[in-house]
């Protein structure tokens, strides 16, 4: 009834050509906007930022970079905990090595390094592909680790082999460091989610996002009509990991301050970001904030359930967690390939007919 | 001879023995993905979950027993009773083959047909799945695998390959319990071979590896091979569970071999066994060399966790397909 493209008259093509062509989409997503912008930061405590937020916004912009990759090039890619980890080392070097500019400079830079470095390693993909462009990845994943473990330069040589944020403000508001305050650390984070969801959504709609496609559907006949696949291959290698080392950044810097590499950005992390673009839907942004959403409260919610509510050991939570995330992706692969992201797309065509359907 | 240079013999003997435990991973990845065209990279976790499981039935432990314990307030957690070993090996391939067709019913059935990719991706799903009932079953705490294999350095060798060097050679440092891993995994793969080769359903087995409609229309039961090839992977994997739980103890970092392989794989090419052991050796040789005489004076050290990935994504620049893999032609 009110999901329906009738009566709503585009009148110039910049109107019949935006993102969301029916109006109450376009509300939906101004109302979103205005609940995340001008509610959540004032009702947000510790444990809201700590345990669902700041995570969720944090493994969404991953998840829209892996999807760039993944879903909208078709290439598998399991290095995304090591160029996470490109995006904090390099972010870190940076707030140590120019502590006057801005932090928000230094994400932005630390995603650009960390561009390069996905693109140096995405030149195999000219010649190798599917399982063993995936495995190939894994190079990176584990090299990447190694180097920022072994090279002390990276870490300033502290003792501990860790790397600790300092603390630093954006407009007076200190954003990292120990003293951050929850609305802070969910704010910065939400801006860079934002922006790069839109750039991410645009890039995808036009002439870069529509070559991909064609790599992802078939890269031999894409060659053929002209798309250039070094071109496209690799942009979609620099641009997925600019978000990636965006969000690795972030990962690092807001949210948990102090890191260790192996630990926080371990092979782990890289099917992590996978599972999520799975279980949301590959090729779908919306899929990115689905999958990255349901990864993040699934853990969260098993423990209030599990620990809190039926008072059962930490580590059998964990357990069953495990089994849970493993029987629902072999479950969404089997019912819905195309994931969350897919029902939703379902909802809505349900909903242009609803109440009178034929 | 220099006592360098026979120091970097030893070091190429015991990388050709862990270039045989990889292989042996490497090869329960080829059986399934010949057959099914699945890449099963959940193969680590199931040798984890097979040493667990023997560990478990051997020490006589109560399945489940944390998960029982917490919804029904009770502390049960051993039967009391120990098998022995062989039995218990016995029961562990069961389990392995109940699980195979447990996957074959529930999984893979459903997702005949799909792109290689899911197929992939389910086998991640799956392999978290294993970890976590492995885990809930026998608990996650590091076991240690009471086989009753020889440990430690074998004197023997050490003692006759002494006199070779001068007054700093003390001889070849080689684990017993290499070589008694490479005698079996050698055991285990001529009787791969003997079973392909001679028995009906090895045959069977080629003929779905070789073209999944004609072996249909000769009357060969896909699902039946897909069982059998992923209980023959499960006893591989068993095996390569037993002589690593052997070495390391039964803990998570056993399923991380399964990573190991993988660049094995892509080395010796997916579809062929032959090369899965070539590579396994490879890797094996080629990462101890390489920490040998790179790795540890001049980077630092730690450099086996890369160098495999690395060899073999320089090496698959110039050969996609691997050393023996099957020329990729790629039609529109």
């Amino acid at each position: 009834m009110l999901y329906r493209e009738a009566g709503d008259f585009k009148t110039s093509y910049v109107a019949d050509s935006q993102t969301f062509p029916i109006a109450f989409d376009r509300y939906r997503y101004w109302a979103i906007l205005a609940i995340a912008f001008l509610v959540i930061p004032f009702f947000i405590n510790d444990y809201w930022a700590n345990a669902i937020f700041v995570p969720f916004l944090i493994y969404a912009i991953a998840a829209i970079g892996l999807n760039i990759l993944t879903g909208y090039c078709g290439q598998v890619s399991l290095g995304t905990g090591g160029f996470m980890a490109v995006g904090a080392y390099a972010c870190y070097k940076l707030m140590t090595s120019f502590p006057d500019v801005s932090i928000v400079i230094h994400i932005i830079l630390a995603g650009g390094i960390t561009a390069a470095v996905g693109a140096a390693f995405g030149l195999p993909s000219l010649r190798i592909k599917g399982f063993y462009l995936a495995v190939a990845t894994l190079a990176a994943q584990f090299f990447l680790v190694w180097l920022f473990n072994k090279v002390s330069w990276f870490y300033n040589y502290s003792a501990s082999g860790q790397i600790n944020a300092p603390e630093r403000f954006v407009a007076g508001v200190a954003v990292t460091g120990p003293n951050t305050a929850p609305w802070a650390q969910y704010m910065i984070c939400l801006v860079f989610l934002t922006v790069c969801a839109i750039l991410a959504r645009n890039l995808t709609r036009g002439t870069i996002g529509r070559s991909w496609m064609a790599i992802r559907d078939m890269d031999i006949a894409a060659e053929i009509i002209g798309v250039n696949p070094l071109k496209a291959k690799l942009t979609a290698f620099a641009v997925s990991s600019f978000f990636i080392g965006i969000s690795g950044a972030l990962f690092f810097a807001v949210y948990l301050g102090a890191v260790e590499v192996g630990e926080a950005f371990g092979i782990q992390k890289s099917f992590l970001v996978l599972f999520m673009i799975i279980i949301g839907g590959l090729g779908s942004i919306f899929g990115s904030f689905a999958g990255a959403a349901f990864l993040v409260l699934l853990p969260v919610a098993l423990k209030v359930i599990g620990v809190d509510v039926l008072g059962w050991p930490t580590d059998l939570v964990a357990h069953l967690n495990l089994v849970i995330v493993g029987a629902l992706i072999m479950f969404f692969l089997i019912k819905e390939p195309h994931g969350l992201a897919q029902l939703w797309r379902l909802a809505k065509e349900k909903l242009r007919l609803w109440p009178f359907p034929y | 001879m220099s006592a360098d240079f026979l120091y970097g013999i030893e070091v190429v003997i015991n990388g050709l023995m862990a270039g045989v435990l990889y292989a042996l991973v490497a090869l329960g990845f080829v059986l399934i993905f010949k057959a099914s065209g699945i890449f099963n990279y959940a193969q680590g976790v199931m040798a984890l979950f097979a040493a667990l499981t023997l560990v478990g039935i051997m020490e006589g432990q109560v399945p489940f027993s944390h998960l029982i314990n917490a919804i029904f307030g009770t502390s049960i957690h051993h039967f009391g009773w120990e098998v022995p070993a062989l039995f218990a090996i016995f029961l562990t391939v069961l389990v392995m083959i109940v699980f195979a067709w447990a996957v074959q019913q529930f999984v893979f059935r459903h997702l005949v047909g799909q792109e290689p990719i899911i197929l992939f991706m389910a086998t991640i799903g799956l392999a978290y799945f294993l970890e976590g009932v492995g885990d809930l079953m026998w608990g996650s705490d590091i076991k240690t695998l009471a086989l009753g294999l020889p440990q430690g350095g074998s004197i023997w060798v050490e003692e006759a390959t002494a006199g070779l060097g001068g007054d700093d050679f003390y001889g070849f440092f080689i684990d017993k319990l290499d070589m008694v891993a490479t005698v079996v995994a050698i055991i285990l793969v001529i009787s791969l071979i003997a079973f392909a080769q001679y028995t009906k359903q090895g045959r069977a087995m080629r003929a779905v590896a070789d073209d999944h409609q004609a072996a249909l229309s000769v009357g060969i039961s896909l699902n039946f091979i897909w069982v059998l090839v992923w209980s023959l992977a499960g006893i591989v994997a068993m095996v390569a569970g037993i002589m690593w739980g052997a070495k390391s103890g039964v803990q998570f970092s056993l399923s991380l071999i399964a990573l190991k392989a993988l660049p094995v794989l892509m080395l010796g090419g997916f579809t062929s066994i032959p090369g899965a052991i070539v590579g396994g050796l490879i890797i094996g040789v080629g990462e101890k060399l390489f920490e040998y005489t790179i790795g540890a004076p001049y980077l630092g050290g730690a450099t086996e966790n890369w160098f495999a990935y690395m060899l073999a994504l320089i090496f698959l620049v110039f050969r996609p397909q691997g050393l023996f893999g099957e020329k990729i032609i790629e039609r529109v």
